[in-house]
């Protein structure tokens, strides 16, 4: 008896140094994440109740934000939030179904030509804000220059060029194309690599037990059999669409973008954050950013994570 | 027999095929304009780059390059803008920190790894989970808060503000950990046995059998660092101290066309490093994303 209780006790003191010795190695990579990570977004959640200029002291101001934002704001209620909810459908979602098919083609067909697709597919994911700012100012230029407005001017369709990135009138459509295009990035190689592994047997099975098309391949073997790839390659695309939330500004040159038709829940808070100096109330927006993305991954998570974890 | 027949008719998809067969024709017929689509920008602009004065006002506008210069990407260097700082100055400050960010990651990342892979802990599940939720973090969202972090830990002005908001990053940790995962815990046993500590642990068998995850890594960090502005834009007054991704964007900011070429070489510059490195390690990367699932 006496055996056994010193001989926990001795277990449980080994126990207490290996734990202090794993907190000490997660130590690191703990305070960095707490730092950058965690603490702005609860500094962000308490901001939001204040009104804060930077100059002077926070001063709690309850609601006030989050009423002023629902019912003064009218850019950001007839504006910034339809456009985020449509970019972000469009460029989530979109990409991600854009991605998965992409990547259930690479698969079938041979390596070598697979791999030069697929970089040339990923490679838009990688160039980078300053790169991509280049390609599609010079691309939608303004004037007979711009590649796609001299197309137009070719082929007689226009008569004087169309100011694609000075108006309203196409610029949430290009924001659209040229996020989608740069949307190719670790989640689609995670699915490419997710299909590639799923057991061939499973397919040959399916085949005996009467599976009859791809479509029927698709829904009963393939998503099942990669779903947490599928949830990875969501959420990162759900992160991917907010986080391109620059490229109006960088598109147009200012912020606001002309007649807010490029305004994401990004710009809006850049707008009062960085612009106005209204820090309190730039939180308030932010914490609705953060519950937006949030929404976004509960429902990836409904639809790809697996309930046993 | 009919039934039969009628199995038959489908096959099955044929996942990695090892020789092409006409059944690929379809995929084809859609991925190879698809890629020419997506490449043809960066093409584009990789060849404005490298265009003459006299190409560059061309009219009707052409993607290829008649007579390739160097001359834009040696006007950038000489540039040196209204703050007198050259540019290579510039270059110098990015790769110090890209690098010293890159090594601090790595450390950091597999340390972590470790300890939630192998080690047993109560909060272990819980900590991985907070983790595992900031995938989804979005850091446009929290400039805010993350200038009044960096102003109160008194990093302000200082190269520590370029490195330590990028150090930690929760892809990087998420792939690593779930690499890890793979390496049986009896290989692990068997070096304590030998009186191994968790360092030698870490040293011996980790990081070796991990370096596809921890090349990923590198990848990913030096996509985000390389190309980072946030730092230089908000963190940093000093011009002596921002970097080149910085000083190229707030030179694309003026677009005027004679600067054209200038834009596109420095668009070249910051996107042929990526291009390279993710090259090299691009099996490694594959290799990672095969263990990237969340379940």
């Amino acid at each position: 008896m006496i055996a056994a209780n010193t001989k926990r006790i001795k277990k449980s003191a080994a126990d207490v140094r290996e734990g202090r010795r794993s907190m000490l190695l997660l130590f690191p990579y703990a305070i960095l994440f707490s730092l950058f990570i965690l603490v702005p977004v609860v500094i962000a959640i308490a901001l939001g109740f204040t009104y804060f200029d930077v100059i002077n002291k926070p001063s709690f101001t309850g609601l006030m934000n989050y009423i002023y934002l629902f019912t003064q704001d009218t850019v950001f209620m007839k504006k910034v939030l339809p456009n985020t909810f449509l970019y972000a459908l469009i460029v989530g979602p979109g990409g991600y179904a854009i991605s998965f098919l992409l990547a259930w083609m690479l698969a079938q067909i041979q390596s070598i030509p697979r791999t030069i697709i697929s970089l040339a597919i990923y490679t838009p994911s990688m160039v980078g804000q300053v790169f991509i700012g280049v390609v599609w100012k010079t691309i939608f230029s303004g004037d007979q220059r711009g590649i796609i407005n001299n197309i137009l001017l070719e082929l007689n369709l226009i008569d004087t060029p169309i100011q694609f990135l000075l108006t309203k009138d196409y610029f949430m459509q290009i924001m659209i194309i040229i996020s989608l295009w740069s949307a190719m990035g670790i989640g689609f190689l995670a699915m490419i690599s997710g299909i590639l592994n799923i057991n061939e047997e499973l397919y040959e099975a399916a085949y005996v037990d009467g599976m009859r098309n791809r479509f029927q391949e698709i829904i009963y073997i393939t998503i099942p059999s990669m779903k947490p790839q599928m949830l990875f390659g969501a959420v990162m695309a759900i992160v991917n669409a907010f986080n391109m939330g620059w490229i109006g500004v960088t598109l147009s040159g200012a912020n606001p973008t002309p007649e807010y038709a490029g305004q994401l829940i990004t710009n809006h808070i850049d707008d009062y954050g960085f612009i106005r100096y209204e820090m309190g109330y730039a939180a308030a927006i932010s914490l609705m950013l953060l519950i937006v993305v949030y929404l976004f991954n509960k429902v990836a998570h409904k639809f790809f994570g697996s309930k046993d974890e | 027999m009919k039934k039969r027949h009628k199995k038959s008719k489908y096959m099955g998809a044929k996942i990695n095929p090892k020789y092409f067969s006409a059944s690929q024709i379809k995929f084809y017929l859609i991925l190879i304009p698809l890629a020419v689509f997506m490449i043809i920008p960066v093409i584009y602009v990789i060849n404005q780059a490298f265009k003459p004065l006299g190409e560059l006002f061309a009219f009707p506008p052409t993607i290829f390059v008649k007579s390739p210069t160097l001359k834009n990407f040696k006007d950038l260097f000489e540039l040196s803008g209204t703050t007198g700082i050259p540019m290579s100055r510039y270059l110098l400050n990015s790769v110090l920190v890209t690098l010293i960010t890159i090594v601090l990651n790595l450390f950091i990342t597999v340390l972590a790894a470790y300890v939630f892979s192998k080690k047993k802990f109560r909060s272990k599940k819980v900590l991985f989970e907070i983790n595992q939720l900031a995938l989804m973090f979005v850091p446009t969202a929290v400039a805010v808060p993350r200038y009044l972090v960096i102003v109160k830990a008194g990093l302000l002005d200082t190269w520590w503000a370029h490195v330590l908001p990028l150090a930690a990053m929760p892809v990087g940790l998420f792939l690593v950990k779930q690499f890890t995962d793979q390496i049986p815990d009896a290989l692990i046993e068997a070096a304590v046995i030998d009186g191994a500590n968790d360092i030698t642990v870490i040293r011996k068998v980790i990081v070796p059998l991990t370096k596809p995850a921890l090349a990923t890594s590198i990848v990913l960090t030096f996509q985000q660092v390389w190309g980072a502005v946030e730092a230089s834009n908000n963190f940093i007054t000093d011009d002596s101290m921002r970097t080149l991704a910085f000083y190229l964007s707030s030179l694309s900011t003026n677009n005027t066309v004679a600067a054209a070429g200038l834009q596109a070489a420095a668009g070249v510059i910051l996107f042929v490093p990526n291009l390279i490195i993710f090259i090299v390690m691009q099996s490694q990367v594959m290799n990672t994303m095969s263990h990237s699932g969340i379940k």
